[in-house]
């Protein structure tokens, strides 16, 4: 049986899976629901075979249709791109099961399809192991989320789409000239080529800060964020869950695989850099989620703080250092799921998200709100939680490397998420002067929130796991101890 | 210093007069527009820098990456240019306002 499992190349079939589960989707709208829920259990179990494959016999290298790497595609499988297809497999099920009770029946048909085409492509990023295909998949990945975030009618997603459309198209373009500058110099797009052959010179200095900047654009870090509160917070519930927990992630995933392994890490000056834009996202996203008066809008900022933590990594540049910012990765990922998902429920329910007229949900949604304080224990990070355990490396990280000031600023942005936390909780069990008309909100949706929330938590109680991952294939060779 | 030289140095001011155009232009179209003169650049750039060495032939492998970037340009214009119409019919002008949401 595990020969079996073995000598099936998984990684095909983890991107093959969710393209077949999208057409299909698309010529049979009336099945949509039932053909997503099926693809999406499929993917989780091929990805979680590709887990065994991964934790049995080390990294996996496949050259898809037997063309090897200089002129073929390959697809690379070690720790941190599994760590990313789990979390995303995790996440996207969530979705799923939430998505099959959120949208009526014309617009899952235009959802289903799209999200199956975002999964492919997620799946597809993570799996690249060159360049060149991690350019289109950022593309494909850029195309589908924005139409996703167009499914909400009215002039504010709309405008908020088209924002983000010109955005990624930048981002990409930025991208794609610096991997034609590095396909000039090195003759390769092939990220293990590139490594070896990698000496610095103007081109790559040109091509990585091109890169950089395209990436950053795309990962929303202050002061490039400016188009991630509009379209993430007018979208549907579930996209804005796919936005935040996700489609965010994957181009930080990019920028982290670039840094450790293709650019020569001896620019102390660029890290400090962003070090200190991470730290500005974090206090300026923090103090604008406090402003709001809209919950998504309040949650869509929080996720410009938390993507800041995840750059606090670079200054410090240690083992610890990076495995702490995937960890708060990971646990966002699952809590900012969980977070939109009970806004979404909130605005199913009540018609609205303004904060100041929750109107004591707590009496009416208690599973809801029970996920989003669960979820804001780990955004906050207090134990036990995924985001503890984050914020605990990152800190440790810090002292280790005698640069303790980047620890007020983790303790400054817990306590700013702490105020927002509360203030919501605080809502919600205040009586609104005017009540309003209740919808019911059917169960798969509350639950499916739950158990997103439930995951940030669990992620802080079992560590080991995450981190013995982290460490397959040994992405974070390069680096020192700190 | 040859004429391919020349040539990726044009397809550099492409990319810088696109993002001009893209910063400073507010009509949508000309947004899409900027952002096609753009990969125009990008495209001219891979092809041109595909002769890494005088005297030889061109590396094929920068043109076949230029054609599936043509490929994904196209489709992102679509995409782009429908989106434009539905900001156009839903709020009277293909712009985006300045300050979203407040």
């Amino acid at each position: 049986m595990p020969a079996l499992i073995f000598d099936i190349h998984w990684q095909a079939i983890v991107i093959l899976l969710p393209l077949a589960g999208a057409i299909a989707c698309f010529l049979w709208p009336q099945r949509g629901v039932q053909l997503g829920l099926i693809s999406a259990l499929g993917i989780v179990a091929c990805v979680a075979a590709l887990g065994w494959q991964v934790l049995e016999l080390g990294a996996q290298r496949y050259a898809v249709g037997g063309w090897g790497a200089p002129l073929g595609i390959d697809l690379y499988a070690d720790g941190l791109s599994l760590l990313m297809l789990i979390v995303t497999a995790v996440v996207g099920l969530g979705i799923s099961v939430y998505s099959s009770g959120y949208f009526n029946q014309d617009r899952a048909r235009h959802f289903w399809p799209l999200w199956m085409f975002l999964w492919a492509a997620l799946n597809a990023l993570f799996l690249s192991a060159d360049i060149f295909n991690l350019y289109v998949s950022l593309e494909l990945m850029g195309l589908a989320a924005v139409a996703l975030v167009a499914l909400t009618k009215g002039a504010d997603a709309l405008t908020g789409a088209m924002r983000y459309l010109l955005v990624s198209l930048l981002g990409s373009l930025f991208f794609l000239l610096g991997v034609a500058l590095l396909y000039h110099s090195f003759g390769s797009v092939d990220i293990a080529l590139l490594a070896e052959r990698m000496e610095p010179s103007p081109a790559v200095w040109a091509a990585m800060g091109l890169m950089s900047a395209g990436l950053l654009l795309k990962t929303a870090l202050f002061p490039l964020h400016f188009w991630l509160p509009p379209a993430h917070a007018s979208a549907p519930a579930p996209v804005s869950a796919l936005m935040s927990a996700l489609v965010v992630k994957a181009s930080f995933y990019i920028l982290l695989r670039l840094w450790l392994e293709i650019f020569p890490l001896t620019n102390a000056a660029l890290a400090q850099f962003l070090g200190l834009l991470g730290a500005a996202a974090v206090l300026w996203g923090g103090l604008q989620a406090l402003r709001q008066t809209r919950l998504k809008l309040l949650i869509a900022y929080s996720t410009v703080a938390q993507i800041g933590y995840l750059f606090l990594a670079f200054p410090l540049a240690s083992i610890i250092g990076w495995k702490g910012a995937l960890y708060i990765l990971l646990s966002h990922a699952a809590a900012k799921a969980a977070m939109f998902m009970a806004a979404g429920n909130i605005l199913h329910f009540g018609g609205h998200d303004r904060i100041a007229d929750l109107d004591r949900v707590v009496q009416r949604l208690p599973l809801s709100i029970t996920a989003f304080a669960l979820a804001g224990v780990s955004i906050m990070g207090l134990p036990p939680s995924g985001g503890f355990i984050g914020k605990w490396l990152l800190l440790e990280a810090a002292i280790r490397s005698a640069q303790w000031w980047w620890g007020i600023i983790l303790i400054l942005g817990g306590l700013l998420s702490a105020a927002w936390v509360f203030k919501v909780i605080g809502y919600a069990f205040t009586p609104a002067e005017v009540p309003h008309e209740a919808r019911v909100v059917p169960a798969t949706m509350e639950w499916a929130a739950l158990a997103m929330a439930l995951v940030a938590i669990l992620l802080g109680l079992f560590t080991s796991w995450p981190l013995a991952l982290m460490d397959i294939g040994l992405p974070f060779a390069g680096e020192g101890d700190g | 210093m040859s004429h391919v030289f020349l040539y990726a140095l044009v397809g550099v001011g492409l990319f810088t007069l696109g993002l001009y155009a893209l910063i400073v232009h507010p009509h949508l179209l000309r947004k899409i527009l900027a952002i096609n003169v753009m990969g125009s650049g990008v495209f001219l750039m891979l092809v041109a820098l595909g002769r890494r060495t005088p005297g030889t032939l061109p590396d094929p492998v920068p043109h076949a990456m230029a054609i599936t970037g043509i490929v994904v340009a196209i489709s992102a214009t679509a995409l782009a240019l429908a989106l434009m119409l539905r900001v156009q019919v839903e709020t009277g002008r293909a712009e985006l306002p300045e300050e979203p949401l407040e």
